[in-house]
């Protein structure tokens, strides 16, 4: 060992200049990139010194103290589980119990597709790993397919599908002029879609925009989609933090197994079990038969393996510990509800503290649309300044975390966009 | 293929779908199955009825992890499970290091902490820890801000994501990769959009290294091709090139401009010393150029499930490291967002804490010195049996895993008379022997070298 060390620092120290290519780097040419435009915006608030910052850019809920959470159920979870367990690999398709739990809040305890084993589901990297692994099990299986993606959508499911190299179409969805649902636009763009096409939706609580259809309009969507062979693609965030009841979130996906589909479903553990960063979710994809379920799972493991292998083991079995045990998933789901309750008297609060300030707009759209978000309807030069004279952080396209509203800034937030949206201001 | 559907006219369809739905309750009105115009619950499909995946046939058995899922159902009281390499205690438990453990425990305990995203790049004390823990601490491309490091899902995700970046930004598509590497390596680089090629690297004959084949091969490589080498403790060989031997690469690789992509998986496992484990990255850091690496906590802080690691560029300047930084992040954004946080935060607790470092170092060359004990046990054991062959290799390979050398047959009958489990190629994972099982396995080796040759 010591003449090894006395051979290393010789060589270290070595001036090694032969062989050294020139002294230009093989990276000169890399651009530098744009930043994301969600996760950009808290750099840009994180950088603000202003003592009036606010932040609702990125959908993470805060407290009324504008603080995050961890709820209490996850607390107790954790407490129970550190010590107990080793750190070994998790099986590639993740830890079972937790996506046996995760299939029953989709698709319903009962649901006879879990009693027949037809689900293939693996955990996955929260939402965004369970559509990255669909969409790259999409483009191996059905190359020729297409996805069809809301207008407007996340902005990550445009380079989900890009990376996974499967083709992008839009369908209508949100109608400016409403703030609403633009929806004989969406029944059009179904029914003219090539039979046979993937779809993705939002079950519940759409980002950015916060319009939901009705259950009615599900009913007519799904049906629709029936007609046309069309396969549905639900991305789920947000279960449990639209309405604060995670059975009526899943009311979307329950009418569309009700209508036979065969669905794919990704969910999401960051905001409604608040585990935002242990990155914590599932993918599921309905198959005909246990047999076919078998050899899907098999073939989305393929997918993970050479990506990461097998997915994180702390976060996973929070999950489980939390919905396995009747007491704690009382507590999870009183917590909640908690969180959904406040996010909509925020709403209440911001549409009455802009009426009171004489907004002669109509802002009846922040309390019609649901969940974390608000489509405002202002535009970016209108939200530029909201960042640069307010210093209130929010993405360009208007999309207002109402996560990020307290009572402290709401009166704030109000005047600020009265200020920029009162006529004559530019 | 028969259609489970048939319709009169598009017409009759509409009509008798409105019906259904406007029937009190729907459920049962499509399960009807009377006249040819009902639409049945078949799954989401094109007219003709079929799954949209039933073309998807099952996929075998990953046949690293496949042995773990052979060996669990193995009923058998003697099995021995060395395959996959996860450290074993002598007792043949797996081990959450006590420093692991206490950092875990703070952290649970530490009401003020959250849960929130990370960064895209993970955690920022992380990635300046673990470059440094790799480079040195003194490393002058450090200082220089000249190292671009992302947190990443372990090695896996680490490779993953380098070799992603190179496909997009990399004027070589090319990589060589050793003869035999780790299973996983070949499909993680070929999915990420790079063209594999072999360099010799394992010498069957002395179960050594292949030097000349190395150079040779390496010597012919296109000029900027990329070069995947293992840190330390190769995967699956355990053969590693002396520094003399590394110096050699590397003045072969600047000549050529080969772009070294290190994978380090076992920093501190092999030797028992981070440092004397990191040599032979540091050596072609310390001339300049370079480089990329990817870390792996799996092993070495025994994290594996959490899925801990960090790849590093190595680049000329600051603001080239910056760029590359920046488009790293538009890699990573559409896979999974941004890095898991309670691994990272594990090992930073644990790098920025002066004793607790030195404890982790402590309880790292235990591993390794228990590693190295079985070694020499497996060997003499062989000796006093009297096997023939030459098993000093045993002794000579470094790491987890030695490379027996014994070929499939012989595998197939240790795991059937045996029930010993290892991968097909002949790799035992030393991390899974212990003491008392030292014996059986002596024992299984020595008849299926007698038994078949």
């Amino acid at each position: 060992m010591a003449s090894r060390n006395i051979i290393c620092r010789g060589i270290l120290s070595k001036k090694s200049g032969f062989g050294i290519r020139s002294m230009s780097s093989w990276w000169g040419h890399v651009e530098p990139a744009l930043k994301d435009p969600i996760l950009g915006v808290t750099e840009a608030f994180l950088a603000d010194p202003s003592p009036n910052k606010v932040n609702v850019g990125v959908g993470a809920y805060r407290d009324d103290n504008g603080k995050p959470v961890v709820l209490q159920c996850v607390r107790e979870a954790e407490r129970r589980i550190v010590g107990k367990q080793n750190m070994e690999y998790l099986p590639m398709g993740g830890n079972v119990k937790m996506v046996e739990e995760t299939l029953k809040l989709a698709y319903g305890e009962n649901s006879s597709l879990l009693k027949e084993k037809r689900i293939a589901a693996v955990q996955a990297l929260s939402g965004t790993g369970a559509c990255r692994l669909f969409a790259d099990f999409q483009k191996r299986f059905k190359p020729d397919s297409e996805i069809y993606i809301p207008v407007p959508t996340w902005s990550n499911h445009h380079n989900i599908w890009r990376d996974a190299q499967v083709p992008q179409k839009t369908f209508h969805y949100y109608l400016p002029k409403t703030k609403g649902l633009d929806f004989e636009s969406l029944m059009v763009d179904i029914e003219n879609a090539p039979n046979g096409s993937f779809f993705l939706l939002h079950a519940c609580a759409h980002n950015p925009t916060g319009v939901d259809p009705t259950e009615e309009q599900w009913r007519e969507i799904s049906h629709q989609l029936k007609v046309k062979g069309h396969f549905p693609f639900f991305d789920m965030a947000y279960q449990g933090f639209a309405s604060g009841d995670p059975e009526r979130d899943a009311k979307a996906i329950r009418i569309f197994l009700e209508d036979g589909h065969s669905i794919g479903c990704a969910q999401s553990y960051a905001k409604n079990m608040g585990l935002y960063g242990q990155r914590i979710g599932c993918l599921s994809v309905v198959c005909q038969d246990e047999k076919e379920a078998v050899a899907v799972k098999s073939q989305l493991q393929q997918i993970a393996r050479p990506m990461y292998s097998n997915p994180p083991v702390h976060g996973a079995q929070i999950v489980p510990t939390i919905l396995g045990d009747p007491d704690l998933k009382n507590l999870w789901l009183q917590e909640v509800k908690g969180m959904a309750d406040r996010i909509i008297g925020m709403r209440t609060a911001l549409k009455e503290n802009l009426e009171k300030l004489g907004s002669s707009l109509s802002w009846q759209h922040i309390t019609d649309q649901i969940g974390m978000f608000c489509y405002s309807g202002l535009t970016p030069e209108q939200v530029d300044r909201l960042t640069n004279e307010f210093h209130i952080y929010m993405t360009r396209n208007g999309r207002i975390s109402m996560a990020g509203v307290t009572t402290g800034n709401v009166g704030y937030l109000a005047n600020a966009i009265h200020e920029v949206t009162k006529s004559g201001s530019k | 293929m028969r259609p489970q559907i048939t319709y009169s006219s598009p017409t009759d369809r509409r009509l008798t779908a409105l019906v259904r739905h406007l029937a009190d309750d729907p459920f049962s009105a499509s399960l009807q199955m009377d006249s040819q115009n009902t639409i049945s619950p078949s799954p989401t499909a094109a007219f003709n009825g079929d799954s949209v995946f039933a073309n998807v046939v099952q996929a075998p058995e990953d046949p690293i992890l496949g042995v773990t899922v052979a060996y669990n159902k193995d009923p058998s009281p003697v099995k021995l499970n060395l395959g996959v390499g996860a450290y074993r205690t002598e007792e043949g438990k797996p081990l959450v290091l006590n420093v692991v453990s206490r950092a875990e425990q703070m952290l649970v305990n530490d009401q003020s902490r959250v849960k929130e995203y990370l960064p895209i790049t993970g955690l920022a004390d992380f990635n300046k820890l673990s470059a440094k823990l790799i480079f040195g601490a003194d490393s002058p491309a450090i200082q220089d801000n000249r190292v671009a490091t992302v947190q990443c899902l372990s090695g896996t995700g680490s490779l993953r994501v380098g070799a992603e970046f190179l496909a997009r930004h990399y004027h070589q598509r090319t990589i060589y990769i050793p003869l035999p590497t780790w299973g996983n390596h070949p499909k993680v680089l070929t999915i990420a959009g790079l063209s594999v090629k072999y360099y010799r690297y394992y010498d069957p004959a002395t179960r050594g290294l292949n030097f000349q084949g190395l150079l040779e091969d390496l010597g012919s490589a296109p000029s900027g091709a990329i070069v995947l080498l293992h840190a330390c403790a190769h995967n699956p060989t355990g053969v590693d090139p002396t520094l003399e031997q590394w110096d050699q690469i590397k003045q072969l690789m600047r000549s050529k401009g080969l772009l070294p992509f290190f994978d380090s998986a076992y920093q501190g496992f092999a030797s028992g010393s981070l440092d004397a484990d990191a040599q032979p990255v540091r050596l072609f850091v310390a001339d300049g150029g370079e480089c990329l690496a990817a870390q792996s906590y799996a092993k070495n802080m025994g994290l594996y499930g959490e899925r801990v690691g960090a790849l590093s560029f190595v680049c000329r300047t600051a603001d080239v490291a910056s760029r590359v930084e920046s488009q790293l992040k538009l890699v990573i954004r559409p896979m999974y967002s941004n890095p898991p946080l309670h691994g990272a935060s594990i090992v930073a607790t644990i790098l920025k804490d002066r004793d607790m470092f030195h404890e982790w170092t402590i309880e790292l060359k235990a591993m390794a010195d228990r590693i190295i004990s079985m070694r020499q046990q497996l060997f003499d054991a062989l000796q006093s049996r009297g096997t023939p062959g030459d098993w000093s290799h045993i002794i000579k390979q470094i790491g987890m895993f030695t490379f027996t050398g014994l070929n499939t047959e012989q595998v197939v009958f240790m795991t059937k008379e045996y029930h010993i489990y290892m991968t097909s190629d002949g790799r035992i994972s030393m991390a899974g022997l212990n003491s008392k099982k030292v014996p059986h396995l002596a024992d299984a080796i020595h008849e299926a070298v007698t038994r078949i040759v």
